[in-house]
């Protein structure tokens, strides 16, 4: 092959680029070398052999688990244990070979794109021959590569494209491994049957089950009605806790601000230490005070000849305590930033509504708070979309408890996110819990999209 | 009469501002008053232990393996912020100042990953982990560290870059200063505020997350501090309340401090990053 192709080259003069394009498609190099790019031919020529001997197998082979998942299960042959194929694994595997052949298909691509480039701009720049020869390989290369971005507007500097992709791809590496194949294994697993106690691997094989899991999800009632339960909650709670926390906190700033109070500099560093508290350890200390028997919250009520609160152990006064719990931890930063945002609106703004005879009531409707929304709307969003997902506070202070009896996997101040933990690492339903993390992620990324959409970023001009 | 209506009006502010001091500090000093004072009672019976000990100190440091968790953890953190600042500032730089095809979508594709909770994909990241060996080891859960933190840092940075006029780098240009060389002479140094950021988000994020670490290092060797911590509060048959409230007052301490001293940068690198991003 190598030789058929050498021997095309130096007869070089008419072939157009559509030969040279033609042969570095067959065979990766071919077209270099009938530029007379020997080296890179050369090299492209190594990388493509061993491409072609052992990479295709390996991809092959892994695409074909990924479409079957695995044939043989774990069985027992006279008396001994025989390890099945692996379902999960063989999941993985056939995903990152896809990527890998995905990268492979491009390569060739480009090599391809090279070879009929390369071979345009010889026949246009006549007997150039010698002098890209001189030059080098690399220079030809350097030429090539940037003109794949068709139709570049003007204000894209010619070199652009190499310098961000050289710079992008660490990071992109990292987001590949680390966010999107693990994000699409998630996905690919609700579609299959991977959950205790019938499909576990490798003691049983898993196997692609459609759209079945949605199914159960949305018309099991058992199911329905625990997803509707959280969801309904999970709601309740982001839009609760951010407001509370948000209005509590310009309220905590608008007494600090008043005229009467002294030692204002005191007052805000002293308020906002819980936020600078580590929060983990804010939740375990509060688990700590607020349970029902030892808890020295119910201890000083005691004191006092109250009655004692199941702060954690009733369903409605749970979910009171951790909204309690957040208001803590979330007002002192909501209340040092609407500080800071407070200062900002103009005095003159205040002293001329006083001269129309406005009250306090009415200044703080008319120019306190359009100042301060429109200043910190992102993150009212930014905020309702973390108490959304608010993991640690709802596991680490109830563990989604008090049990719910009507749930599937759940207690009764669970939100979606930690009921997917459940059901993940407690539970072993792994196919469910990734279609409620599905539903879920459509959720919060419309909601964010829609955000950061109309924000800076993306009206930028340039 | 408008002297007395103002004194009942402070009366009332400072009332109230008593009263959210109380409940503000009513937690902190309980931990404090846990951990110094002799007992191992979690009632406590002033908030001012009549005869303060360092004892559980002592017994923390002694008999368990608070020193190992706490090694452990800067370690993981200290990397984790080195790696991810490193990574972050490359990338943003490439998003803000250079233009190239695919860079709207991969600006979009960060925002969508940065708003999916990256434990979500918990099985296979363990499974990922286990395949490359992995698992287990702290390179493993700083490599996921620093890949979870990059949509997020990416986005605040290029914000910041963003707000840095162009005229300044051109103009070094024309003088015949290199691409690498504007870089690291003149945007670094002034993008010192949204760096610190970073910087102390990718420190902090590791010290209180507390799910990562349970799911990739399974041997107590490796553990790390909110690990540790949980293990003392939630083991029902062996609780240490002592113990407990002395491990979290030597981490919380260094951490309120960092975050009461960096208190600028962290809260309006936030807004900034919401604001500008």
């Amino acid at each position: 092959m190598s030789r058929g192709d050498r021997a095309i080259a130096y007869r070089a003069g008419p072939a157009g680029p559509a030969t040279a394009g033609l042969l570095s498609a067959v065979c990766a190099g071919g077209g270099q070398l009938l530029n007379r790019q020997y080296a890179k031919g050369a090299i492209f020529m190594a990388a493509y052999a061993v491409a072609l001997i052992v990479g295709v197998p390996r991809i092959g082979r892994a695409l074909e688990g990924l479409i079957t998942l695995g044939d043989t299960p774990t069985r027992i042959v006279d008396g001994t244990l025989v390890r099945g194929d692996h379902s999960i694994f063989l999941l993985i595997n056939g995903l990152l070979a896809l990527f890998a052949g995905a990268a492979l298909l491009l390569l060739h691509a480009l090599n391809v794109a090279d070879a009929y480039r390369h071979r345009a701009a010889l026949i246009a720049g006549g007997g150039a021959f010698s002098g890209t020869r001189r030059y080098g390989d690399a220079a030809a290369a350097a030429q090539a590569l940037p003109k794949l971005g068709r139709a570049a507007p003007t204000h894209r500097r010619p070199r652009d494209g190499r310098t961000a992709l050289l710079l992008l791809a660490p990071a992109l590496l990292f987001v590949l491994f680390v966010s999107v194949v693990p994000m699409l294994f998630n996905v690919l697993i609700a579609f299959t049957n991977y959950a205790s106690p019938n499909h576990i691997p490798d003691r049983s094989l898993v196997s692609w089950t459609g759209l079945q899991t949605f199914s159960r999800l949305l018309s099991d009632r058992a199911w329905t009605s625990t997803f509707g339960g959280i969801f309904a909650w999970n709601v309740v709670w982001a839009v609760l806790s951010t407001l509370v926390a948000y209005f509590g906190g310009l309220a905590v700033a608008l007494l600090i601000e008043h005229r009467l109070v002294r030692f204002k500099k005191l007052w805000r560093t002293a308020f906002v230490l819980p936020w600078a508290f580590p929060s983990f350890i804010a939740i375990l200390v509060f688990r700590v005070l607020f349970n029902g028997a030892l808890g020295p919250v119910n201890g000083l009520l005691e004191r006092a000849g109250l009655p004692a609160v199941p702060w954690l152990s009733d369903p409605t006064v749970a979910k009171l305590t951790v909204l309690l719990v957040h208001f803590w931890m979330s007002m002192p930063f909501l209340m040092a930033l609407l500080a800071g945002i407070l200062t900002t609106i103009p005095k003159d703004l205040y002293e001329a509504a006083e001269v129309d005879g406005a009250g306090g009531a009415s200044k703080f409707r008319r120019i306190t708070m359009p100042h301060v929304l429109i200043a910190t709307s992102p993150i009212l969003i930014m905020q309702f979309a973390s108490n959304f997902n608010n993991f640690n506070l709802i596991y680490l202070l109830t563990d989604g408890g008090p049990p719910n009896p009507d749930y599937y996997f759940a207690g009764s101040t669970d939100i979606l996110l930690s009921w997917i933990y459940k059901m993940t690492l407690e539970q072993n339903q792994f196919n469910m819990a990734s279609a409620v993390s599905i539903v879920m992620f459509v959720v919060v990324a419309l909601v964010s999209v829609l955000n950061y959409s109309r924000t800076h970023s993306f009206r930028e001009k340039d | 009469m408008k002297r007395m209506q103002d004194h009942l009006v402070a009366a009332g502010l400072y009332a109230l501002l008593a009263a959210i001091f109380a409940a503000t500090v009513y937690p902190l000093v309980w931990v404090a008053g846990t951990a110094l004072n002799p007992g191992d009672t979690l009632l406590i019976s002033s908030m001012v232990p009549e005869h303060p000990t360092l004892r559980h100190f002592g017994r923390l440091l002694r008999e368990t393996d608070f020193a190992l968790w706490y090694r452990n953890t800067m370690f993981i953190s200290v990397s984790n912020m080195l790696l991810s600042t490193l990574l972050v500032t490359v990338t943003a730089y490439a998003f803000s100042r250079l233009r190239f095809k695919g860079r709207q979508v991969g600006l979009m594709t960060l925002l969508v990953l940065q708003m999916f909770p990256g434990f979500l994909s918990i099985m296979a990241i363990f499974v990922l982990l286990l395949q490359t060996g992995l698992l287990n080891t702290h390179l493993g859960l700083i490599l996921i560290y620093t890949g979870g933190s990059v949509s997020f840092g990416v986005w605040v940075m290029k914000g910041y870059f963003d707000t840095i006029p162009r005229s300044l780098e051109e103009a070094a240009i024309i003088d015949g200063a290199g691409r690498a060389d504007v870089f690291v002479r003149i945007l670094l140094p002034l993008s010192v505020p949204a760096i610190t950021f970073v910087m102390l988000t990718a420190f902090i994020g590791p010290v209180m997350d507390f799910i990562l670490p349970q799911i990739v290092l399974r041997s107590s060797d490796k553990m790390t501090l909110a690990q540790g911590l949980y293990g003392m509060v939630s083991d029902k048959m062996n609780s240490s309340f002592s113990l407990f409230a002395a491990g979290s007052v030597l981490t919380a301490l260094p951490i309120t401090a960092l975050y009461m001293f960096f208190q600028k940068y962290l809260i309006h690198g936030l807004a900034a990053g919401a604001d500008k991003g």
